[in-house]
């Protein structure tokens, strides 16, 4: 079958198995940042926005992006750029293989709630596992964003 | 050089690939390598222990897009290890790339690679097998001298004497000690005697296991891997495939996690066998369920621990036997038994009489073991360190005050830990500073929240190793380069654990010079100087000290080159980093024009290469401390505040060496509460993805904080010891303390999920 979507902010027409999985169809566009960490939609590396929100990419068929705008870390640099030093500056990045997961889903609830607690940080990040960095570094470079851009705000 | 002096080390400065990482540049196999090359797929027993009597792939063949399909027919007949040790590897040589016998639910027992995934999976399905079933050794305790064996051949071998012997299921066995331990514990006070179980819980790396191969234009087999151990994976492949090691190249690019899983060549194989034969591309990407049941997750044990004191608490020998089970194949399985002993005992040295350390490690038809981020000391100190507190509880002492009183001091010649010295032992700093922040005296021991609910503290110590003493070689070379930059090359792996960092800072120091002047290569078997990989909690310490040699060298082969420019002898040189200077004043060359100079006209290298070894392996120390919140309702436990103090030595940088202690303990955290590996009648792993094996995820912690409590080993780089494996080791002991504070059921058995703490309140009101 053939799709149309735009795919960060390019257009794309492809012609794609009725069971390709979203992830499979960007990956070999060359997204290399969507990752697989398991089969069952378990660990959230694979999240991808779909319209702006996050969906996992893993649980998503190719064609039900059709007339839509996919959005990968590719596609999100600067917005990913303006918090992820701060993460950075922790070492919580370690092995680095989830991080695209997280980064993308930290894009979409700052979106959504941009002065989130840290109760709310951890709820909405929940469904994206990491093995290495017991998460706290995650959250302490995300508080220290959410405080620069606080302290940026108050000058 | 003294602490004080110190730029670089102990800076927290980022890890030299972190914004690449974070903003998911292209940096892992599946990233880097083609695409269009042949899909390597395995078939599985779907039995625990069987002989293929006939095995038909003439319908598989037939699909489109299949390349080949390969066979225990097929396959070299030489037995070898898949376990990343150093030759001679004290794992047995028991495995074939593929063997008429299958082991377990999950053995391998044919290889497929075609064009694409669809191919390869309709082909996996029309292989026609005919099995002959026998039966399996299901039951770790009832293996050793089972009628049954799992390894009845010929041409089974252990290279090294560990006591292993395939005709009794063993893979390995021994005994130690010091003194007449039988003695002392009939002389004392108090005797506490429990058998403890730990479970072979997944490492779980987000990144499965995974490799690419292809051949070179010199005809050499290429492979790129998610591997820890460059060289020993060159070996290894070479011994599967019994090919000539020259004709091997391994390397790895970023590695998602490993945790030790990637110290073994689980994947490796299958591609590179496909590629020799093929002479095509190939790439083999375990799936997550393949992790869960044909991975190398952690042994799992069974310690039976006698503790012997007087009343007041005074420890005065310990008596450990280790029953360790390594699955279908012996993958680490003589070495992790080791550490449960030698990694628990030592804690208690301070008024320890007398010890005994014994352990069989056994065959049976499941999943075969592998290494794990603590590697038997892991289990050991749970054991251990409950059966401390068991006894604590007995005696009516608070379990902080008999572990101040009956730890290892600094000085002190630790018997259980092979005679070495604990040269560097914060640990007694480590506890007091630990019941200082978590608020021992206030916590310990319950405090009732109303509800049903109680608060609880429980408390555990740890030590670990840094490196394998006598063993474990680290490299590096250094390398001035155009206008003063430097190339560091090294041969350890970093797994996400920023060893490419802070070695680069342990050069920078050496060279005077900004982390950014270091720019790291590594790992690759043909380019990086020789390194036994990133395991053993061995790269800060061990490697670290390469880098320091050879930075060392090469700041005197930059000075030869700057007495010739400034016409004077190489003694009277002062290396100042972006200078060479005259001691009299008399000049001076800048690095950059030493840098151009060494291209041009020039006979002395500006490279050097250092290897190190130590003769000893410093432990580094920590104390942990948990409060739970029970609800003696449900049986749920959350965890409220874990706090934990480390002497890891010199922390080279605190910011990674916290995330390396944070990760470690909820990793510690998801095996005391919820990691469980169990088992179907049949041999089958139940918890096969992460539906059922559940990971802590970020709502399952509670508070966590970290501190150091330096301490200065002098062997070490900068004072340096390890970090990255302790820090799993104190979470189950210091849980199930917490639990027992709680209800006073004493959980023996891992993971303490809610249904059992139901259970054990229930059992005890009866």
């Amino acid at each position: 079958m053939e799709i149309k979507l735009t795919l960060n902010g390019k257009p794309v027409t492809a012609s794609i198995n009725a069971d390709t999985l979203l992830i499979d169809f960007v990956r070999a566009r060359g997204c290399w940042s969507v990752k697989r960490g398991c089969e069952t939609a378990n660990c959230g590396l694979c999240t991808v926005l779909l319209d702006g929100m996050p969906v996992l990419s893993c649980s998503v068929l190719a064609a039900r992006a059709a007339g839509r705008h996919v959005q990968t870390l590719e596609g999100l640099q600067d917005e990913a750029a303006d918090f992820v030093g701060f993460i950075a500056d922790q070492g919580a990045e370690q092995c680095g293989f989830c991080n695209p997961g997280y980064v993308i889903n930290t894009v979409a609830l700052l979106r959504e709630n941009p002065s989130p607690t840290d109760d709310e940080i951890r709820a909405y990040l929940a469904g994206n596992l990491c093995r290495c960095s017991g998460y706290e570094g995650q959250l302490r470079g995300i508080r220290a964003y959410l405080n620069s851009r606080k302290g940026r705000a108050h000058e | 050089m003294s602490e004080s002096k110190l730029r670089v080390v102990g800076q927290p400065v980022r890890k030299k690939d972190a914004m690449q990482l974070l903003l998911g540049k292209p940096a892992y196999v599946d990233d880097l390598t083609p695409h269009d090359c042949l899909v390597v797929k395995v078939l599985r027993s779907p039995h625990a222990h069987a002989l293929i009597d006939e095995i038909s792939t003439d319908t598989a063949l037939k699909v489109p897009g299949i390349e080949c399909i390969f066979t225990y027919k097929d396959v070299p007949q030489k037995r070898f290890t898949l376990a990343g040790q150093t030759y001679p590897e004290p794992s047995p040589y028991d495995r074939l790339i593929l063997d008429r016998r299958v082991r377990y639910m999950g053995d391998a027992v044919a290889i497929v690679a075609g064009e694409s995934e669809k191919a390869v999976e309709k082909a996996l399905k029309l292989i026609k097998v005919k099995y002959q079933l026998l039966e399996p050794v299901l039951d770790f305790h009832a293996a050793k001298d089972n009628p049954v064996l799992v390894h009845p051949e010929d041409n089974w071998r252990a290279l090294c004497p560990v006591g292993a012997d395939n005709q009794r299921n063993l893979c390995a066995s021994g005994s130690c000690g010091d003194g007449d331990v039988d003695a002392v514990l009939a002389d004392c006070d108090a005797v506490i005697d429990r058998v403890y179980h730990t479970k072979a819980c997944q490492q779980a790396m987000m990144e499965t296991f995974r490799t690419y191969t292809e051949m070179d234009t010199y005809g050499r087999l290429h492979v790129v891997s998610s591997t820890q151990i460059v060289f020993h994976a060159r070996r290894i492949i070479a011994n599967a495939l019994d090919i000539p090691k020259s004709r091997v190249h391994v390397e790895k690019p970023r590695i998602g996690g490993g945790f030790g899983a990637k110290q073994t060549i689980v994947a490796e194989i299958y591609p590179a066998f496909v590629t020799w034969k093929t002479g095509k591309p190939a790439k083999m990407i375990y799936t997550r369920e393949e992790c869960q049941v044909a991975g190398s997750p952690r042994h799992e044990m069974e310690i039976r621990v006698r503790v012997g004191a007087s009343r007041d608490g005074v420890i005065r020998a310990i008596d450990v036997y280790t029953l360790s089970n390594t699955g279908a194949f012996g993958e680490h399985g003589p070495t992790t038994v080791g550490l449960s002993g030698h990694k628990s005992i030592p804690l208690y040295t301070g008024n320890l009489e007398a010890f005994r350390f014994a352990y069989d490690v056994v065959y049976t038809n499941v999943q075969a073991a592998g290494a794990y981020r603590g590697y038997g000391a892991t289990q050991g100190i749970f054991a251990v360190e409950t059966a401390v507190s068991e006894l604590a509880a007995q005696l009516r002492i608070d379990p902080v005050a008999i572990r101040e009183r009956n730890m290892v001091r600094e000085g002190q010649i630790m018997a259980a830990y092979y005679n070495e010295p604990a040269s560097a032992c914060a640990l007694d700093r480590c506890m007091a500073r630990c019941k200082e922040l978590f608020g021992w005296a206030e916590k310990y021991p319950v405090r009732d929240m109303g509800g049903g609910k109680v608060r609880t503290a429980g408390v555990a110590m740890a030590m670990q190793g840094s490196g394998i003493s006598g063993v474990d070689v680290g490299s590096a070379t250094v390398k001035l380069s155009d206008e003063g930059f430097y190339n560091l090359m090294i041969g350890a792996a970093d797994m996400g654990t920023g060893c490419d960092t802070i070695l680069a800072q342990m050069a920078a120091e050496c060279l005077d010079c900004d982390i950014g002047d270091i720019a790291v290569f590594g790992a690759d078997s043909d380019a990086s100087p020789y390194d036994s990989g990133s395991y053993a909690s061995s790269t800060t310490y061990v490697t670290g000290k390469a880098v320091e040699k050879a930075c060392a060298q090469l700041r005197e082969n930059i000075c030869a080159i700057a007495a010739g420019m400034l016409s004077c002898r190489p003694d009277e040189l002062a290396f100042a980093g972006r200078t060479v200077r005259r001691l009299d004043g008399a000049g001076e060359v800048t690095l950059f024009d030493i840098a151009t100079r060494s291209m041009c006209g020039n006979a002395t290298a500006v490279q050097a290469t250092a290897s190190h070894s130590s003769p000893v392996s410093p432990p580094p120390f920590m104390v942990g401390m948990v409060e739970i919140e029970l609800d003696r309702e449900t049986g749920q436990v959350d965890i409220i505040d874990y706090v934990a103090v480390v002497d890891c030595g010199t922390p080279v940088n605190p910011a990674l060496a916290r995330a390396q202690a944070e990760g470690g303990i909820v990793q510690g955290i998801g095996m005391a509460m919820f990691e469980n590996v169990t088992y179907e009648p049949t041999g089958r792993i139940v918890e096969n993805s992460f539906m059922q094996y559940k990971i802590p995820t970020r709502l399952d912690m509670g508070r966590l904080r970290v501190e150091f409590e330096a301490s200065y080993e002098q062997s070490g780089p900068f004072g340096a010891k390890s970090i990255g494996e302790i820090v799993i080791n104190t979470p189950s002991p210091a849980i199930a303390g917490a639990v027992a504070h709680a209800t006073g059921v004493w959980h023996r058995e891992l993971p303490i999920t809610p249904e059992k703490v139901l259970w054990g309140i229930k059992n005890r009101q009866k």
